[in-house]
C-alpha cells in the first residue's frame, strides 16, 4: 500500500473550517499523551483547563485579559503573514506601542479632562510607536533585501531590554520615583485617571468585564477583513504573497506595500501595547518577568496560523488560546508545572501546520498492485527508470 | 597581560561563541540540504535543560556525566528537528512557519521550562561542569595562554568540526550529493540521490548540533538552569549561516566575533567602565550588531548572495517539479 498526495484544484470552503477543528482535537490528543508520559492524568488536567479558562466564575473576564493582547498580536500575524512577509516582531512592536502609549497617557493625562481624547491620542501613540519599530525590518527588507524573519525578531530582544532600561535601569519620565514603594522596587508611573481605559460589565457568569481594548480589537478585525478582501491594497498584497513575479509584471509596488504591510502590521501589535497599559496594567510593566515573559506576541503567530490568518477567525482562537494561558497562569503550581500551556500552543501549531497538506492537497491510498497514478501521468520518468 | 581586556574578550569570545559555532554548523547542515529550520533557539533550550538534567542526576564521575549530558542533549535536539523534519519533509508544511512552531513549542514558555520546573532543576548550579583542559602552566603562558589552553574540551571538538565539515562538504561524495540536494533537488533526484533521505538525516544531525549547543550553554558557560537562558543566540547562529555564506570556516570567524560581543557587557561592567547607559547599549550590542552585519550582507548585488543554497526554504514534491 502507498499513500500519494494529489494537489486539490479546488478546495472545498468547509475544509478550511473542518480541517483547523481537527487539528485542534488532535493537538489535545497528542499532548494528552505527553501529559500521560509525564504522569500526570490528562483528562483532569484539561477539564481544570477549561473550568479554568471558560467556565468558573469570573473566568471570562480573565481570560480576555489574555484574550486582548492575542487578538492584537493575533491580526498582526495575520495581516503580515497573509503577504507572506513573516513580521515575527509583534513581541517588540507591542513593548514600543506600550512606551507610547503610556507616554501620551502621562504627558496628556495630566494636561487634559477629556478621557475620550486621551485614550485615542494613547491609541495613535500606540500605533505609532508599534509601526515605527515595524518599519525598520520593513525598510531594510524593502531597500537592502534583509531577511525580516531574523530582524523582525532580533529586535524584540533590543525592545524588551529598552523597556527593562526605562523602569529599571533610569530615571526615565516612565519611572515612579517617589514615594515609599518606588524606592523598594522600580515600578512604572501610574496613569492618571483620565487615561485609564473603561470596561463594561455583562451581567451574566457572576460579570464579564469587558475591557475597551476587546472592542478595539473587533473593530481592527473588520477594518483588516475590508482592507484585505474589499480593496486594491488587500488584493494586491495577497498577490504579492502568491506570486512575488507576478505582482511585480503586473505592476505593483512591491517596496511600498511591503513597507505599508509591515508598518499596518506593526501598528495593530502597537494597539495591543497601549492596550495593555490602558486597559490592565495603568503603568509601564518594565520587569523581565511581567509582561515579556507572558511571549503574547509569539502566541499572536499561533493565533493567526490556526484561523488561518482569517481576521475574524484570529478574534475566536485569541479567546481560546486566551483562555488556555488564563488557566495556565491560574493553575501554575506543583500539579500543573509552567510551560504547559506553551507545550500545547506548540502541539496546536505543529497540528494545523500538518492539518494545512489536507486542505490543499488530496490523499490517496494507493493498494497493493495498482499502477501509481503519477507513473502514468509521467510518462518520461517511466522511460528513463 | 592576559588581564587585559583584548585578551580577555578574545577568550571569552571564543568561550562564549562556542555554542553558536555548534548552532550555525548544524543549521548549515539542514540548509545545504535545502531546509530552513528557524527552531534552533528551541532545540537548543531543550538540550541545554536535558544536558543539565543529566549531570545533575547521573551520580558518576565528571568525565563519564559531562559526556552522557552531552550525548542525550545532541539527542533531545535531533528528536525535536525530527518534528521539523516530519512537518516539512514528509508533510510539506511552510519550512518558516514550522520553525516558529517549533520555537514556540520548545522554547523559553515551552517544553525546555515544562522540563526544568517539571524536573525541578532551577536553583542549583550544576554538579559538574566542563573545565579548561590543559594544565595551570599553559594557561597562564602571555596571550596565546588563555586564548588557546584556556578552553573546555568541546572547543576544541568544536574545531575538530568545522574541518570535519569543510572536508565532508568538499571532499566526499555524500557531501556532494547534499549539496546537490539543497541545489537542486529535482536534478539530484534524477540522479539516483534519495532527497528525502538526505533531508531528514541532516536536519536531525543539525538538531543533534543545536542540542549540544545548549548543552555548551548549561555546562560551561553558566551552569545553571534559568528559562530562556540561551537569550537568543538561536537566532543569532541562523544569521550567522547567512553572513558565512553557508560555510564552516565561515561560521567560526563569526561565531567568535559575536561571542565578543556577549562577553563585552559584562567584562564593562566587571571593570566598572561606564559608557552612557551601559547596561543598555552593551547588551543590546550583539542583536544590533547582528542585524547591522545583516545588512551589509544582503544589501549587495547577487554576488553576497554566493552560497545561498537555491533549494532553500522549498519542499521538494516529485509529482509538482
Amino acid at each position: 500500500m502507498r499513500v500519494t498526495f494529489e494537489r486539490r484544484l479546488s478546495q472545498p470552503w468547509w475544509l478550511s473550517v473542518v480541517v483547523p477543528v481537527c487539528s485542534l482535537v488532535a493537538a489535545f490528543v497528542i499532548a494528552g499523551v505527553v501529559l500521560l508520559a509525564t504522569g500526570i492524568n490528562p483528562l483532569s488536567t484539561y477539564r481544570q483547563l477549561f473550568d479554568a479558562g471558560f467556565i468558573e466564575s469570573g473566568s471570562l473576564s480573565q481570560t480576555l485579559i489574555s484574550a486582548t493582547p492575542l487578538a492584537f498580536t493575533g491580526l498582526a500575524a495575520a495581516a503580515a503573514f497573509r503577504m507572506k512577509l513573516y513580521n515575527i516582531g509583534a513581541e517588540g512592536q507591542m513593548y514600543m506601542g506600550a512606551i507610547f502609549g503610556s507616554a501620551a497617557g502621562l504627558y496628556l493625562g495630566s494636561r487634559s479632562s477629556s478621557s475620550a481624547f486621551v485614550i485615542f491620542a494613547m491609541v495613535v501613540a500606540g500605533i505609532v510607536g508599534g509601526a515605527a519599530w515595524a518599519s525598520i525590518p520593513g525598510v531594510l527588507r524593502a531597500f537592502f533585501r534583509t531577511n525580516e524573519i531574523l530582524t523582525s525578531l532580533l529586535l524584540n530582544y533590543v525592545a524588551g531590554l529598552i523597556l527593562t532600561y526605562l523602569i529599571f535601569e533610569s530615571e526615565s519620565y516612565w519611572r515612579q520615583t517617589k514615594g515609599f514603594n518606588a524606592s523598594v522596587f522600580p515600578v512604572g508611573k501610574q496613569l492618571p485617571k483620565v487615561a485609564q481605559w473603561p470596561t463594561w460589565t455583562i451581567d451574566v457568569q457572576g460579570g464579564i468585564v469587558i475591557p475597551l481594548g476587546a472592542l478595539i480589537a473587533v473593530i481592527v478585525a473588520v477594518i483588516l477583513w475590508a482592507l484585505y478582501s474589499r480593496t486594491r491594497f488587500g488584493f494586491e498584497a495577497r498577490v504579492l504573497g502568491d506570486s512575488d513575479r507576478a505582482a511585480r509584471y503586473s505592476g505593483v509596488r512591491v517596496r511600498r506595500k511591503i513597507l505599508a504591510v509591515m508598518a499596518l502590521s506593526g501598528g495593530i501589535a502597537g494597539i495591543g501595547g497601549a492596550s495593555q497599559v490602558g486597559d490592565f496594567a495603568h503603568a509601564l510593566d518594565g520587569d523581565p518577568n511581567g509582561l515579556q515573559k507572558l511571549s503574547y506576541g509569539y502566541s499572536g503567530i499561533v493565533v493567526a496560523a490556526l484561523a488561518r490568518y482569517n481576521p475574524f477567525a484570529t478574534l475566536l482562537v485569541a479567546l481560546l488560546i486566551g483562555g488556555l494561558k488564563n488557566a495556565g497562569n491560574t493553575l501554575e503550581g506543583p500539579n500543573f508545572p509552567a510551560g504547559l500551556v506553551g507545550v500545547l500552543q506548540g502541539i496546536i501549531l505543529f497540528c494545523a501546520l500538518g492539518g494545512e497538506l489536507l486542505v490543499r492537497y488530496r490523499m490517496r491510498v494507493h493498494r497493493h498492485g495498482a499502477v501509481p497514478r503519477d507513473a502514468a501521468a509521467a510518462p518520461a520518468r517511466k522511460a528513463a527508470s | 597581560m592576559n588581564n587585559s581586556l583584548l585578551v580577555v574578550l578574545i577568550a571569552s569570545g571564543v568561550a562564549y561563541g562556542t555554542p553558536l559555532l555548534y548552532a550555525a554548523l548544524g543549521e548549515l547542515l539542514a540548509e545545504r540540504s535545502g531546509v530552513l529550520n528557524l527552531g534552533v533557539e528551541g532545540m537548543m533550550l531543550v538540550g541545554a535543560v536535558m544536558g543539565f538534567w543529566t549531570v545533575q542526576r547521573l551520580h558518576t564521575n565528571t568525565g563519564v556525566a559531562l559526556a552522557a549530558a552531552v550525548l542525550v542533549a545532541g539527542l533531545m535536539g535531533a528528536l525535536m528537528a525530527s518534528i521539523h523534519a516530519f512537518l516539512v519533509i514528509t508533510l510539506r508544511a511552510s519550512q518558516i512557519v514550522s520553525g516558529l512552531a517549533l520555537t514556540i513549542f520548545a522554547g523559553a514558555v515551552g517544553l525546555s521550562s515544562y522540563l526544568g520546573n517539571d524536573l525541578n532543576l532551577s536553583g542549583a548550579p550544576a554538579a559538574h561542569q566542563l573545565n579548561a583542559v590543559f594544565p595551570k602552566t599553559m594557561q597562564d603562558w602571555p596571550i596565546v595562554g588563555p586564548i588557546l589552553f584556556g578552553q573546555n574540551v568541546l572547543v576544541y571538538v568544536s574545531w575538530a568540526c568545522v574541518v570535519g565539515i569543510w572536508l565532508y562538504l568538499t571532499r566526499t561524495r555524500p557531501g556532494l550529493n547534499v549539496r546537490a540536494v539543497g541545489e537542486s533537488p529535482a536534478a539530484a533526484d534524477t540522479m539516483g540521490i534519495n532527497v528525502t533521505r538526505y533531508r531528514y538525516a541532516h536536519t536531525l544531525v543539525g538538531g543533534a548540533f543545536a542540542g549540544v549547543a545548549g548543552a555548551v550553554v548549561t555546562l560551561a558557560i553558566t551552569p545553571q538552569w534559568v528559562d530562556g537562558i540561551t537569550g537568543g543566540a538561536g537566532w543569532i547562529a541562523i544569521a550567522l549561516v547567512i553572513f558565512a555564506f553557508w560555510r564552516p570556516e565561515l561560521c567560526l570567524v563569526g561565531a567568535y566575533f559575536f561571542g565578543a560581543l556577549q562577553a563585552l557587557a559584562p567584562q564593562l561592567q566587571a571593570r566598572d567602565i561606564n559608557l552612557g547607559p551601559t547596561v543598555l547599549w552593551t547588551n543590546a550590542l550583539p542583536y544590533v550588531m547582528t542585524i547591522v552585519v545583516l545588512v551589509i550582507v544582503s544589501s549587495g548585488t547577487a554576488k553576497s548572495r554566493l552560497g545561498a543554497p537555491a533549494a532553500l526554504g522549498n519542499a521538494y514534491i516529485r509529482e509538482e517539479r
